[in-house]
């Protein structure tokens, strides 16, 4: 950040000699929003991790400990990750297909299209807080909206935020309602697939289906890789819904990871705690990320890779 | 009441007035317009500056940066949530609007990625004929590039707009005086407290819906195509 280089090319002396310092004028912002906001908490957050610092009182080192009876001796750390894990696993692979089927569909030239996304993207401008009362409303027991219309073809519906068995169903349902961005990204990234790719393979006799799969899925795949990582770190860090809608209840069933760190730290002030929480948070969010990126070579398509050598200034 | 009654029998505006008075949503709909306006100004100038010198300038370290730059956008506001709660503590800014204001006047990772790929497509030549001029960077910036930026920022302030009137976690750690709540946050303590009164709370979030509706609705056909200049890939 303040690293301005001794001596530099001097092609670039010739370009930029109004001053070395210019760039670094532009940027500073940014640098010192990361070092205050960004850089200093995080060190700060892997420090306090060692200690066990209640919000008041004295502070004590306790090296790995707070890990250590975290993997150990916290049933409910456990419990948290399970209910992530089940939760991500159920959310991210439905969010891609459906996220992508309604991209493809907007897609359509039809009349009313611009309507039809606008209609879809809704949900996600709505705020995270009004959508939970929606939703609180879609799924009570007793007047809700999903029991009545269930009610309609003669099943009796659970009261859906109250029993264990469906709660974590009911939150992947309302989080799937709230991609608009995902779909939008899809929609961007279809926009981007050249028209003479599908003209050619429609001469050569390719069916819809056929197109989708060979043109649509590979040129999309980046975009598809995209998504898959913010998804998982999205479903990692879900806490709005489960806050606002379940409180973690009934029986801790939604009781997210993120749910769990919040609490160590606000509600029981474990401060410590809490941080070497999140920090596993960060780690498994980081090892699934690098999961994806590896297994991309094996499934993403680069345009770029097959047109070499486009530009390599940057 | 069941089955639920789909046809209302009259419409009653009372409701909202009802609801309204309450609590004071007054107040909290203040806050969350200070909130909002503030942060989208900082957002504004804070990135479209970071992002023009990201992406017009050669220098020592830009690259390193950038990379740091879009890996903090990885790093879950868990992990940051306590330091910088004890950072503000320790500013005296608890209990204030600061912490939901200030840090948006430093930039965000998101919207500089999005600007700088945007700038990244406008040719080179525009600056020079600048620079023989004899203009300055920051003339440059203003004169020349901030006007094409002009649907990128409209996007940039949408998205920022839509983030800062619907967050619901930073209000909910940094502010614990109910003189402070922005509407968000007044919305869940009121479902707390009147947890059954379903026409009151289903007539205060019907209001807070209606602001994002209307922007999202005017700068609707902005969106897609500003995504697709990020050409995430």
């Amino acid at each position: 950040m303040n690293a301005l280089p001794a001596s530099r090319g001097r092609l670039h002396r010739v370009r930029y000699r109004r001053g070395r310092l210019t760039p670094y004028l532009f940027i500073v912002p940014w640098i010192a929003g990361f070092c205050c906001f960004t850089l200093g908490p995080l060190v700060f957050s892997l420090v306090i991790s060692f200690y066990d610092w209640p919000i008041v009182g004295s502070k004590k080192f306790v090296g790995l400990q707070n890990y250590i009876s975290m993997f150990t001796d916290d049933p409910l750390f456990w419990h948290a990750l399970g209910v992530t894990v089940k939760f991500a696993l159920l959310l991210v692979p439905l969010n891609l297909v459906v996220s992508l089927m309604l991209a493809v569909l907007l897609n359509q030239k039809v009349r009313g299209n611009g309507l039809f996304r606008t209609i879809f993207y809704l949900p996600s401008v709505i705020s995270g807080v009004a959508l939970s009362m929606i939703w609180a409303w879609v799924y009570s027991g007793e007047y809700g909206l999903l029991n009545y219309v269930l009610s309609l073809v003669g099943i009796t519906g659970p009261d859906w935020l109250r029993n264990p068995n469906w709660a974590l169903a009911a939150m992947v349902m309302a989080s799937l309602w709230a991609q608009g961005s995902m779909v939008l990204i899809y929609l961007a990234g279809l926009k981007n697939i050249p028209a003479d790719l599908y003209e050619s393979a429609s001469m050569d006799g390719a069916g819809s289906v056929r197109r989708f799969f060979s043109i649509t899925l590979p040129m999309l795949s980046p975009t598809i890789l995209f998504n898959t990582i913010t998804s998982i770190i999205a479903a990692f860090q879900q806490l709005t819904l489960a806050l606002t809608l379940t409180g973690g209840g009934p029986l801790k069933a939604t009781y997210f990871y993120a749910m769990y760190v919040y609490e160590n730290a606000f509600k029981y002030f474990h401060m410590g705690y809490s941080a070497a929480n999140a920090w596993v948070m960060f780690l498994i969010v980081l090892f699934l990320t690098f999961l994806v990126f590896k297994s991309s070579s094996l499934w993403v398509f680069y345009e770029s890779e097959v047109k070499q050598g486009a530009d390599n200034k940057r | 009441m069941f089955p639920p009654k789909w046809i209302p029998s009259a419409i009653h505006w009372e409701n909202f007035v009802h609801a309204w008075t309450i609590q004071s949503f007054n107040t909290f709909l203040k806050n969350s317009l200070i909130v909002t306006i503030l942060c989208n100004i900082g957002q504004l100038i804070s990135s479209s500056l970071v992002a023009y010198g990201f992406a017009r300038f050669r220098f020592r370290g830009r690259n390193a940066l950038f990379m740091i730059l879009l890996a903090t956008m990885m790093i879950p506001w868990d992990v940051t949530m306590i330091p910088l709660y004890m950072e503000f503590n320790m500013l005296g800014w608890i209990n204030t609007l600061k912490p939901l204001i200030v840090p948006a006047w430093f930039g965000s990772p998101f919207f500089i990625f999005l600007l700088r790929q945007f700038l990244l497509t406008v040719p080179r030549e525009l600056e020079e004929s600048a620079n023989i001029d004899g203009a300055s960077a920051f003339t440059t910036y203003l004169t020349i590039f901030v006007p094409l930026m002009v649907p990128s920022l409209i996007l940039v302030s949408v998205f920022n707009m839509m983030d800062t009137w619907n967050d619901y976690l930073g209000p909910l750690v940094f502010l614990n005086d109910a003189s402070k709540y922005t509407l968000t946050l007044g919305l869940a303590q009121f479902r707390g407290m009147f947890g059954v009164d379903m026409t009151s709370i289903m007539a205060v979030t019907t209001i807070i819906c209606i602001p994002p509706l209307v922007v999202f609705f005017l700068a609707q056909r902005h969106i897609v195509q500003g995504i697709a200049n990020t050409g995430i890939k």
